[in-house]
């Protein structure tokens, strides 16, 4: 369930070349927005811009409640409008943990309030996330949980994720799973290989997270249960997720921007921006992804915007805490990084950003069609812009990008029936 | 990615041995040879350094390091002082960078820094206005071990060109191997790295360097360098006993030959990875390394603060 600020819905017009990759649009097309719903589509000749579905971010932290100096309801929904996107899930392991109905009710209580567009909040798979007992899912499901994840933590637990899956079939929530097997990432800091090995950095081999991604598969496909792979970053996982959609299997996945530009070579700067879990790794890894998102094996591309206090981020490399921003400079870099040198179709980079992640967690795709809630989002391909630290919405500026000029902005977001965002 | 935070004008720093080129590592090694024999034959102080101030900030225990940095600024008239972690206001809580902004209100010349994280000294440098050298950072770099082993080794061997290099141990937690590896690689040296396949990172030879898991191989080597093994390495499985580590891998007199010198960072775990007949023999370097720890350090505080700026190209060098 995604919650809606309360207020009203907004009429205007958006023009220009229409891209809509699963319903086969691409012409010049003025879409007029009347209270929020799609009311007439024609012709134009205006193409200044690109119009598109807008974004859906399925991993996104938003640290409320309990870390509001990093992030809010508030302050992480704007910076989502900017980055165009008009649905995000935000992720429980907040403090107190989303594991209970009155911890979910609360946040849900505030985002009526603040949430600038619609944002689904997914529970914990374990109570206070420590791998040991079920939440009630049941209930949460009913409070309005988006889905069930343990995000930040693996359930380590093959047991344990065995009756989760089995219990989760109560309601019709996927679970969402970070796999990493803690007793091979503990201490890595970075990627096991080369980079690692000669800075001399605690090493976090691929192993940990395929290991793992090979086991919640043979479990969903033993349970007969979907599920949803987060932040996937080594070509082992994407050979086990191949294998599994070949037999069959229900699952789908995602891959972060920062996973798709960057290779563990960026560690070398020692830059904490560039310090994330999973982390960045070899070129070899990152082409089996990109080659994934092309063929649609991973389906969507989620931003895990993880918003980090400044004090904690300007530590040396290993003290760091893990996670970067990035909903504000997920489409601009992903088209400067891959549409821009021919790696990726824009075609297929609005479809992994808009209803790639809204089909794998059920949400309502983004459409461009008479009758619809508009969720729709402008694109000016060739705004040039510098990433800078004083030019996020977010709390938090650790992102991977500070100080990078890209080319793609978002000008406008329609999310809701409503005007979230304008440049 | 380019970092807004650097400071507008250059310094020199030597925050790894990738910021140095040949040419640096030679003009350091000489101007130690140099200071090493006016040292002998004059005085035991010279006013080179007079009114520059070095701190030495150790986050770190050291008693070689700490001990002959702090000597080798005295020896060239700088005025010194030791921040350890203990007993400071990092006992309390400061961050590196505060820490760092506190000791750069006093204006000081260099900042020598050793911390168990990698990348302190870079973050020193990003936020002072000091020189800063890398006492030794995590399992990355310890930049003046390598200097003052190679100066060690020229002193001994009389050359550096073809020199091949056996480096014994547990490689994985050592930043001295990383250094001297990359050093060695820069004057035409050559490294075997040797030890366990869980102490020998895969991926390491992309420092410049072979890897093997045969003791035997350090009988080919003219220099055998014989890491410290850790005892807590057991604790996590590393190796199974050091009683195994120390048949496979402990350099014996059996496992040496008279033609070869044999080098030891310290401290030492005698009877585990040095038999103490080696370490007390001819052929042990252990108490020059530490006589050349002096000089090469007093190279480094001149020459950080006497050659002209270059920004360091390791930070520079990276996308």
């Amino acid at each position: 369930m995604l919650v809606v600020r309360n207020g009203r819905s907004d009429s205007l017009a958006l023009e220009g070349r229409v891209v809509a990759p699963t319903q086969g649009i691409d012409e010049c097309l003025r879409i007029t927005v009347e209270d929020g719903v799609i009311t007439r589509i024609e012709p134009t000749d205006v193409r200044a811009t690109v119009v598109a579905p807008a974004f859906v971010d399925p991993h996104v932290h938003l640290r409320a409640p309990g870390r509001e100096d990093e992030e809010t309801i508030g302050s992480g929904t704007q910076a989502a409008a900017a980055g165009g996107y008009c649905a995000i899930l935000a992720m429980p392991n907040t403090d107190p943990v989303v594991d209970s109905t009155s911890v979910l009710g609360a946040l849900v209580e505030r985002a009526r309030d603040e949430a600038v567009v619609p944002t689904g909040f997914m529970a914990a798979i374990s109570k206070g996330q420590q791998g040991a007992e079920l939440t009630e899912m049941a209930e949460l499901a009913e409070s309005g949980a988006a889905a069930f994840t343990d995000d930040g933590r693996p359930v380590v637990s093959a047991g344990l994720m065995r009756r989760a899956l089995q219990y989760s079939g109560l309601t019709k929530l996927r679970l969402a799973l970070h796999c990493e097997e803690p007793s091979l990432s503990r201490g890595g800091h970075a990627h096991e290989g080369a980079v690692a090995a000669e800075l001399g950095i605690g090493p976090y081999p691929s192993t940990a997270e395929s290991v793992m991604v090979e086991r919640d598969l043979s479990l969903a496909e033993a349970e007969d249960r979907q599920i949803h792979l987060m932040h996937l970053s080594a070509r082992e996982s994407v050979a086990a997720l191949d294998a599994a959609l070949a037999r069959g299997g229900n699952a789908t996945g995602e891959v972060t921007p920062h996973h798709l530009v960057l290779t563990d070579e960026a560690v070398r700067s020692l830059d904490p921006n560039v310090k994330m879990n999973p982390p960045l790794r070899s070129e070899s890894d990152r082409e089996a992804l990109r080659d994934a998102l092309r063929r649609g094996a991973i389906s969507c591309i989620a931003t895990d915007h993880a918003p980090h206090a400044r004090q904690e981020k300007d530590v040396p490399f290993e003290e760091a805490p893990f996670g970067v921003t990035g909903l504000e400079t997920a489409f601009a870099a992903l088209h400067t990084h891959l549409v821009m040198p021919g790696v990726l179709t824009l075609e297929t980079l609005l479809e992994r950003m808009s209803t790639g992640p809204a089909r794998a967690f059920g949400l309502e795709e983004p459409r461009v069609e008479v009758g619809a809630r508009a969720n729709l989002v402008a694109l000016d391909l060739d705004s040039e812009w510098t990433v800078t630290e004083d030019g996020f919405r977010s709390r938090s500026a650790n992102s991977w990008l500070l100080g990078e000029t890209l080319r793609g902005r978002v000008v406008t977001t329609v999310a809701d029936g409503r005007l979230v965002f304008e440049a | 990615m380019s970092d807004p935070r650097a400071p507008a004008t250059p310094r020199r720093h030597l925050l790894s041995i990738a910021d140095l080129s040949r040419e640096d590592v030679e003009r350091i090694l000489d101007t130690a040879a140099s200071l090493a024999a006016s040292l002998d034959r004059e005085m035991k102080k010279l006013p080179t350094l007079r009114g520059r101030t070095v701190v030495n900030l150790f986050y770190e225990s050291s008693t070689r390091t700490l001990a002959s940095f702090e000597l080798a600024a005295k020896r060239l008239s700088a005025d010194t002082m030791s921040i350890r972690s203990s007993g400071s206001s990092v006992d309390k809580g400061e961050s590196l960078k505060d820490t760092a902004l506190t000791l750069a209100a006093y204006e000081p010349d260099v900042i020598v820094v050793r911390h168990p994280s990698i990348g302190a000294p870079h973050l020193v440098a990003r936020h002072t206005d000091a020189h800063v050298v890398n006492a030794g950072d995590g399992k990355h770099q310890h930049p003046t071990q390598a200097l003052l082993d190679l100066y060690t080794m020229r002193e001994a061997l009389g050359r550096l060109e073809g020199l091949r290099v056996a480096v014994v141990g547990d490689v994985l937690h050592s930043r001295v191997a990383r250094s001297l590896v990359q050093a060695l690689a820069l004057v035409g040296g050559e490294t075997v790295l040797v030890g366990p396949p869980t102490l020998v990172p895969r991926g390491i030879e992309g420092l410049g360097c072979e890897i093997t898991h045969d003791i035997a191989a350090a009988a080919g080597a003219d220099v055998v360098y014989v890491l410290r093994m850790q005892h807590e390495r057991m604790g996590e499985a590393f190796v199974p006993s050091l009683r195994e580590y120390t048949a496979l891998y402990g350099i014996t007199p059996e496992r040496v030959s008279p033609r070869q010198v044999v080098m030891h960072p310290g401290p030492m775990n005698r009877g585990i990875e040095i038999d103490p007949r080696v370490a007390d023999s001819e052929q042990a370097l252990v108490t020059d390394q530490v006589r050349a720890g002096l000089v090469v350090r007093m190279a480094v505080l001149y020459d950080v603060l006497t050659v002209a700026p270059v920004e360091s190209r390791e930070r520079a060098g990276v996308a």
